[in-house]
């Protein structure tokens, strides 16, 4: 288990939205590396890329209200030889710009770093048009690019560093709120290594994003009941610490995966394929359950659609029968080579009714 | 690169348009029409006006070329090849499994293509990012060259690209338009009407020359032109006949998208072979 903020769980908890973190990390990161440049398209002071502005304005650019052209623009820098971060919400880049970031940057290995900045339901009251739930699912398929959902304003400037020094091309997202800062500058941060924030012996919360405050404070209401709950930040959505979320799996028998992001196809969906194939223990998934959002307060939201501290205490209890039910087989600590472990028996065909011959169709 | 006079422009020209029937024909899909328009314009950029070095096709002071249509490449390819940024002989594997010479172009599998093209327009944001790039960096004599097709007007994006270039006064930036008036579906005009593109552009503050795409002495001065012109991008809008030398392809918009077959490949490679009379050959 790894260090972080004692003040978890406690009502004066130092609170900053995660945009601030990459803020932060790109004024240091202007000073460390001269090829870093800075894209906005329209939205620099709420993407936090303000500050990158004034200490550097000649290596901020400014693309006016045009996200496809500023997507290929960062391309053609980085081709060139810059580093551009691309700052803009992430319902419109990557998601208005998504052609460019396949073709321009992913495929062509363009060292850009795209910035989603307002993720989540917890966007609030903009309302769904605003409110990016789909942003990872989209990043995630692209060969060559790392996806990383940072879960606090300090691991965002960690990201920030990280994806600045790294080659190749990296999305990772904010929000736009104040949320708990869970860790410390001390915590470690390695991108593709996921870490646990809690021990547990009985069920493994895997998630990321600022909703992991939510496990954190469920994991202490179940400790009272008499559950040991494990939490694992899953901030690396791609390429997914396999090895990290098995061993979490193999450890606990049951997971939990949270995420503030369409529960299809997001880190949870991640967590599941690495599972199916290597530990496959009984999931349930905590996340944005295939709707649109609304307007509301970020809270109000989050409790409405199923992210909030009851929601993951729900999905344990769930999780945690499930896995006692009889007729669940646990697999086997090491699979051997080649092994298939069927986990449920096969389904039986009903007898076929009617005429003897298949209808034929068409 | 030594540079060629007229009348070597000319017979390179024929080559690369012989060059791209043969690697049509082998590859039995692609895009005959532009490819074929636009020889003269890629004869003029690789032999006469780029500053490049084949051997070194990574050199930090060269002059980019961005082929933002990146269906047309057969005409880039062959004109690499004849360059000598690749063996003549792998124009034959275009389209193949393993191949260097993919579909559409891809920058990390050929040595010489800048970027990767396909979706119509990227090509121009990049064009222009990487012109900025220059700018930044205070690189007055390198140039970024980009070549777009008519068609690709249609796009949202290409007029992003256009106001940010205006806005920013790239004056390192030379576009050139293939202005062919083909697409898939059939001529612009009727598809989406795109005139008046001069006034267009001028209005996104470009300065814009209209050149005939076919002859080397216009296509030049040009691109010279363009050289001189400060504080605004430059776009030469060059009037192509789509499928130029080969008398069944010229100006029908069916051949867009379509390669010829090998009987017809055998007529386009004798026509070309002699332009019916109108200049001589060395092949003859």
């Amino acid at each position: 288990m790894v260090c972080l903020n004692d003040k978890i769980g406690q009502p004066d908890i130092e609170q900053i939205p995660t945009r601030n973190g990459y803020g932060e990390g790109l004024l240091e990161l202007g000073e460390l590396d001269k090829r870093v440049v800075v894209l906005t398209a329209d939205l620099a002071e709420s993407t936090r890329a303000d500050a990158f502005a004034k200490k550097f304005p000649e290596r901020f650019i400014e693309c006016g209200v045009a996200e496809q052209n500023m997507m290929g623009i960062a391309a053609g820098l980085a081709l060139y030889g810059k580093i551009p971060f691309v700052s803009s919400y992430a319902v419109f880049s990557p998601g208005r710009s998504w052609d460019q970031l396949r073709v321009a940057v992913c495929y062509s290995q363009a060292n850009v770093k795209i910035a989603g900045a307002h993720t989540g339901i917890s966007v609030g009251p903009d309302g769904a048009t605003h409110q990016a739930l789909e942003d990872v699912a989209i990043t995630r398929v692209l060969p060559n690019l790392t996806v990383v959902v940072p879960c606090d304003a300090l691991e965002a400037k960690k990201t920030t560093l990280a994806a600045g020094k790294m080659q190749g091309p990296v999305y990772f997202r904010f929000a736009r709120e104040k949320t708990p800062v869970m860790t410390i500058p001390e915590t470690p941060f390695e991108v593709g290594k996921s870490y646990a924030m809690r021990e547990g012996r009985d069920v493994a919360i895997i998630g990321s994003g600022p909703v992991l405050y939510n496990a954190l404070l469920a994991a202490t209401e179940l400790e009272k009941e008499h559950i040991s709950v494990m939490v694992v930040n899953n901030h690396t959505i791609k390429p997914i610490d396999a090895a990290g979320i098995i061993s979490a799996a193999r450890k606990c028998g049951a997971v939990v995966t949270l995420e503030e992001h369409q529960v299809m196809a997001g880190c949870g969906s991640a967590v599941c394929e690495v599972l199916a194939r290597h530990c496959p223990v009984p999931v349930e998934m905590v996340g944005m359950p295939d709707t649109f959002g609304e307007s509301g307060e970020p809270g109000e939201l989050i409790e409405k659609y199923g992210m909030g501290k009851l929601a993951v205490i729900g999905a344990v209890k769930k999780v945690l029968a499930r896995k006692a039910a009889p007729d669940f087989r646990q697999p086997p600590a090491i699979l051997p080579k080649g092994a298939i472990v069927p986990i449920h028996p096969l389904p039986q065909h009903a007898p076929r009714r009617g005429r003897g011959r298949p209808r034929k169709y068409g | 690169m030594p540079v060629l006079s007229f009348n070597e422009l000319k017979y390179k020209a024929n080559d690369i348009r012989q060059d791209i029937i043969k690697m049509l024909l082998e590859a039995k899909s692609g895009h005959s029409a532009g490819p074929l328009g636009m020889a003269e314009i890629f004869t003029s950029l690789y032999f006469a006006v780029l500053n490049h070095d084949p051997k070194n096709p990574q050199w930090d002071g060269r002059d980019r070329l961005v082929l933002s249509c990146g269906h047309t490449n057969p005409v880039l390819y062959a004109a690499l090849a004849e360059a000598g940024y690749f063996p003549k002989e792998e124009l034959m594997t275009l389209r193949k499994l393993n191949s260097r010479l993919q579909g559409h172009p891809h920058n990390l599998s050929l040595p010489g293509v800048e970027t990767t093209s396909g979706p119509l327009a990227q090509g121009t944001s990049q064009a222009v990012g990487m012109a900025y790039g220059l700018m930044m960096d205070r690189h007055k004599s390198q140039r970024v060259y980009l070549i777009m097709s008519d068609g690709e007007q249609e796009e949202g994006q290409t007029w992003e690209a256009a106001m940010f270039a205006g806005k920013y006064k790239l004056h390192n930036l030379t576009a050139i338009m293939d202005r062919n008036n083909i697409q898939i579906d059939g001529y612009t005009e009727d598809v989406m009407p795109l005139e008046n593109l001069k006034a267009k552009y001028q209005a996104f503050n470009w300065h814009v020359l209209e050149v005939d795409g076919h002859n080397f002495r216009e296509i030049i001065d040009a691109c010279m032109e363009a050289k001189a012109i400060y504080e605004k991008p430059t776009l030469i809008i060059a009037h192509t006949i789509p499928g130029k030398g080969v008398d069944f392809m010229e100006y029908d918009y069916k051949w867009h998208g379509s390669p010829p077959d090998k009987d017809q490949a055998k007529t386009a490679l004798a026509e070309l072979r002699t332009l019916r009379g109108r200049i001589s050959s060395e092949h003859q």
